[in-house]
């Protein structure tokens, strides 16, 4: 069961625990395109087009989805945005705890992000834990005009004061639920699931 | 990005032998994403916050202490620093009662070099701390191979099926040992060169080639990992002169065109003897990644000290 509190816990139990079962499917294949389209034209809305846009992405699902939310924008606007991805590890607060031993990936931001309007993404929104890191790191890269965050799923039960600007869908859960966003890649599959602890 | 399966468990690091080839390419792997963190505008980050690091150098060293330092730094521990010249070894007191008289300050890892070797191991025995191996005598200085190898690998994109040779005193380097074990592991070809004095007997069971000459050390070879002549030993007077040594042995120019392939890497662990064993030019010379190495070696070092800190 993913420890609370834990940054990334969403993304370590990804399809690993044999405890959860799929409770419900929130979102299929053509949910999620039609969800990552709002969010491109609510992004381009909000910000009244593409200029100074980065889109930043947290390792890992968040960084493919950022990707493929850069693709709409680009579909939209007809001009490419700056696309980045970081990897939290490095500035986890919870390294002395986590029982499996953390490995870090490279974080990719090949642009300048000062003055730039980042759109920080990841795929489920859940303590708010794993965003403070990530706005810790970013502001290590330099000093953007402003931060937005979009989330494909807010599923509640935050711990700290950060709120999404961009949500794909709010799905109250319980404590001992769970949200899997699984994406054709990394996962092979496209869907959103609710996923509960097998009873006996 | 790859996938990583490979669990680190070792709570030391006290030498290249007890690691497997996976736990070679975790480290590298890590030290990758380290190399990234170097390059970024602030090039320091909190993973280690709270934790303390003790440098416990009883033998002088510039390049390894500071890489240590800077890396420990870089990862936001906080550092101390114990040279043996300025310490209380000097009134007698052994080496198990100063670990264990800074370890009582509350630490977490004791990076140590020691001219015996097997110090570390037996200081692991008696602390608490994580210990990782600096350099002991001439047995082991494994985070200079790892530098060695990861920047083998970034120059060549892989290790394996290379050809290394490591040219000069092989007897008394824990730097050709470490990097031996290392390139073996990691299945390259290994081959060494140096005075007959200077060849321990029996070197092949290492699974390393003897070259009777530089020219067959330099042929076909990929990389030259020219080491350091120990110019203190050389009052025990294991090779004749050292205008001799740089004649047989002396990486310059002339022998490079003569013997080497175009695209050979120079490699040393520093400090150069600059006209002993690489002349002034080929050190300084296109082949050369000697700079190259101090760099990754800040990397390497990261990647040691994070793996390490989560072991209890």
């Amino acid at each position: 069961m993913p420890a609370r509190g834990v940054p990334g816990a969403h993304h370590q139990h990804k399809g690993r625990d044999m405890n959860l079962k799929v409770k419900s499917r929130i979102l299929d294949k053509e949910g999620i395109k039609r969800t990552l389209q709002r969010i491109a034209h609510e992004i381009l809305e909000k910000n009244q087009g593409v200029k100074d846009l980065a889109v930043i992405g947290i390792k890992l699902r968040g960084a493919f989805l950022a990707e493929r939310i850069a693709a709409q924008i680009k579909d939209i606007e007809g001009t490419a945005v700056p696309v980045g991805a970081v990897d939290i590890t490095l500035y986890r607060d919870d390294l002395t705890e986590v029982a499996e031993q953390p490995v870090l990936h490279a974080t990719e931001i090949e642009f300048d992000i000062t003055g730039k309007k980042i759109i920080l993404v990841d795929d489920v929104l859940y303590t708010g834990r794993t965003v403070r890191c990530a706005l810790a790191e970013l502001v290590d890269f330099g000093r953007p005009a402003n931060i937005q965050l979009a989330v494909l799923i807010d599923r509640g039960h935050r711990e700290l004061p950060i709120r999404p600007d961009f949500v794909g869908k709010n799905v109250p859960t319980a404590k001992n639920e769970s949200v899997e966003v699984r994406l054709k890649k990394p996962d092979g599959v496209e869907e959103v699931v609710t996923l509960e602890e097998k009873q006996g | 990005m790859k996938k990583i399966r490979t669990k680190w468990t070792k709570k030391h690091l006290l030498g290249i032998e007890e690691l497997s080839a996976e736990e070679i390419n975790l480290i590298l792997d890590q030290a990758q994403g380290f190399k990234e963190v170097l390059e970024r505008p602030i090039p320091k980050v909190p993973t280690l916050r709270g934790k303390t690091i003790v440098n416990l150098f009883c033998e002088p060293s510039t390049r390894t202490r500071s890489s240590f330092e800077l890396a420990a730094k870089r990862l936001s521990a906080d550092t101390l620093s114990v040279a043996a010249s300025s310490s209380s070894f000097l009134k007698g007191e052994t080496l198990k009662d100063t670990a264990r008289n800074i370890e009582a300050m509350k630490i977490d890892m004791i990076i140590m070099r020691h001219s015996c070797a097997g110090a570390p191991y037996f200081l692991s025995k008696w602390v608490d701390a994580s210990v990782i191996n600096a350099g002991d005598g001439a047995h082991e200085h494994p985070t200079q191979a790892l530098l060695d190898v990861f920047t083998i690998k970034e120059k060549l994109g892989k290790v394996k099926g290379r050809n290394i040779s490591i040219i000069g005193d092989i007897a008394h380097s824990r730097v050709a040992r470490s990097n031996i074990w290392a390139l073996t592991k990691l299945g390259a070809s290994v081959t060494v060169c140096g005075p007959k004095t200077l060849i321990p007997a029996g070197i092949e069971k290492m699974g390393v080639r003897v070259a009777c000459g530089l020219e067959e050390a330099l042929k076909d070879a990929d990389v030259l990992n020219v080491l350091r002549i120990q110019l203190e030993r050389q009052k025990k007077a294991f090779f004749p002169s050292i205008r001799e040594y740089v004649k047989v042995f002396g990486i310059n120019r002339e022998s490079l065109e003569k013997y080497a392939r175009k695209d050979v890497l120079i490699m040393h662990p520093g400090p150069i003897n600059r006209g002993v064993e690489l002349s002034q030019d080929v050190a300084d010379g296109k082949y050369s990644v000697i700079l190259e190495q101090v760099t990754n070696g800040v990397a390497v070092r990261m990647a040691v000290l994070f793996l390490l800190s989560h072991m209890k």
